[in-house]
């Protein structure tokens, strides 16, 4: 089993709307995308972020942009103004799940 | 085939974009996005003070500096730099051309301000219930300081039909505001929804600047040539929905089918349901290639019915905030700024002070990724050669948060050792003015399309 940082078989982009961060990623090569779905699933993610993300995650899968989308709730410290972070809008959330490690082996 | 660009990602982005769209290459139109969702409230506050404010000052000295342009070019421009007082906008654009002596047909589209409204709206059952928490908007009316509805692409399209070449706007849906030329152009209709997908879509692609064409774009961003003459996004459109999104030649940046992608995840929800005031956007249907160099061709776009609602932005004051930093320097700063952290919270306690929300974080350690991802190593955290103590409170009572602010500073002197501060004095104390985003039928909105040619 080869265990590889997903920032190795992905790039990602994040945003926010309200207190929910969205993180999206996408397959550096098309084979990797089935790997993506397998591995980095919602429940995964939600401990990923753990102490960062109070609420669900929901997943969703984009299989024509070898990409998956992620909405975090309650990840934002109330989000937008209301936020104390440095980060209020999750910009950097993106980089933070590359850091995940996943069983990299072909599906 | 039309050539549309955008020249301002929000505002406070590049003042030379829109210019460098206008000039160093063909387009047919150039739109401008100002407005940020806590935008209005601020532009809501300059127009109590002075009527004739509440609107994006950078366009009107933007327009003033590439009219002549803009006319020789024969490029048409819209904008939603009209924030709370589209009027005045438009007064101001029109007293510009006039000094240039340059004849030119402005309009404006209003009607998305319901600010004077939502006590009708309240009357009549209209809850404005807070799409994230449930809440009627009649907890917080006090409170209220904006609200505006997000307005489509329609009122913008019959401004152009009618004549217009600059269309300035209040609210409206960022990327409504390229659809509408589209709309114009090939005369799409309601019922054209895989269309209407597509130029929204193509506005959603271009509507954060250079965001779509190697800005922020994390697959080899170290070998995207020239940032500092990046070109910004411009979308070629076909009448039968087909675009290709490229930047003028010998600019700066790159657009790939990566690039391409990132923007197109970017504040993403469900991506079968991406809701527009125009129709229901599904980003599964896009089919990306890469069409040249530079150049990523979209295609295969699907789209559905519009909902029955507007999507209403409300701005409301949530107490007070201030946020405070300090250095620490090599050996042990992560140590020396966790302490620092307990002191001040120990002193915080002492003088009784509440807060509805506290926050700490180290910036350098790991204040972007969060402790469960990112804390750093016991041995890597004693060599850092610095971390910032970043301290945060919020509350509804302005004292409190004040008395915090006067706390920050003398941990300097009477705290854990090798600290600088940031050279900034106390921190400042503001008002916090948060979002509550809310749905309205569109039968209670009313678009208004005026034209205003300037006197010959």
């Amino acid at each position: 089993m080869a265990k590889r940082k997903l920032i190795e078989l992905a790039h990602a982009r994040s945003g926010d709307k309200g207190d929910t961060s969205n993180v999206g990623i996408i397959a550096r090569q098309p084979e990797y995308y089935p790997i993506l779905v397998r591995e980095v699933t919602a429940d995964r993610v939600k401990q990923h972020f753990a102490g960062v993300c109070l609420g669900k995650v929901e997943r969703f899968e984009l299989p024509n942009l070898g990409a998956l989308n992620f909405l975090l709730h309650q990840s934002l410290d109330g989000g937008g103004t209301l936020a104390l972070k440095a980060d209020p809008q999750g910009k950097t959330y993106s980089s933070a799940l590359l850091r995940m490690e996943i069983d990299a082996d072909p599906v | 085939m039309i050539r549309i660009a955008n020249g301002q990602g929000f505002w406070g982005d590049s003042l030379e974009a829109p210019v460098e769209q206008v000039r160093r290459g063909p387009i047919d139109y150039l739109t401008l996005d100002y407005l940020a969702e806590v935008t209005m409230s601020i532009l809501q506050k300059q127009r109590s003070r002075d009527p004739k404010a509440g609107y994006a000052h950078d366009f009107v000295d933007m327009i003033a500096r590439v009219l002549p342009d803009l006319k020789e070019r024969r490029i048409k421009v819209i904008a939603n730099a009209g924030g709370v007082n589209p009027g005045a906008c438009k007064d101001a654009v029109l007293d510009s051309a006039k000094r240039q002596c340059i004849p030119i047909t402005v309009a404006t589209v209003s009607g998305d301000d319901i600010m004077d409204r939502l006590d009708d709206f309240i009357a009549q059952g209209i809850e404005l219930k807070n799409m994230e928490s449930g809440e009627p908007l009649s907890a917080i009316r006090t409170q209220v300081r904006s609200a505006n509805a997000y307005v489509g692409a329609w009122p913008m399209a019959e401004a152009l039909a009618k004549g217009a070449e600059i269309v300035i706007t209040g609210r409206v849906a960022d990327p409504s505001l390229a659809l509408a030329t589209m709309i114009h152009e090939f005369q799409w209709k309601r019922g054209d929804w895989n269309r209407l997908a597509s130029g929204t879509i193509a506005g959603h692609v271009i509507e954060c600047g250079a965001q779509s064409t190697g800005g922020n774009c994390q697959v080899d961003w170290e070998t995207i040539p020239h940032l500092e003459d990046v070109g910004y996004p411009i979308v070629e459109m076909e009448p039968d929905g087909s675009f290709c999104l490229t930047k003028h030649a010998g600019t700066g940046g790159r657009i790939t089918v990566a690039s391409a992608k990132e923007q197109l995840l970017y504040e993403m929800g469900d991506p079968v349901e991406f809701i527009t005031p125009d129709c229901v956007s599904d980003f599964t249907s896009i089919h990306l290639e890469q069409a040249g160099p530079d150049r990523v061709r979209f295609s295969g776009i699907r789209g559905r019915a519009e909902t029955p609602f507007y999507k209403v932005s409300i701005s409301y004051t949530a107490g007070f905030k201030a946020i405070g930093s300090m250095v620490y320097a090599w050996p042990d700063a992560y140590a020396k700024a966790r302490a620092a952290d307990r002191i001040l919270r120990a002193r915080l306690e002492k003088l009784g002070l509440r807060f509805d929300a506290i926050r700490t974080e180290f910036l350098g350690a790991n204040a972007c990724h969060g402790i469960a991802s990112a804390e750093p190593s016991p041995k890597l955290a004693a060599q850092l050669p610095e971390v910032v103590l970043r301290v945060g409170v919020r509350s509804e009572n302005r004292a409190a948060v004040e008395r915090f602010a006067k706390e920050i500073a003398p941990l300097a002197l009477n705290g854990p050792p090798v600290v600088a501060g940031l050279g900034m004095g106390r921190p400042r104390v503001e008002e916090v003015v948060a979002y509550w985003p809310a749905l309205i039928p569109k039968t209670a909105v009313t678009p208004e399309v005026a034209l205003w040619p300037s006197e010959s």
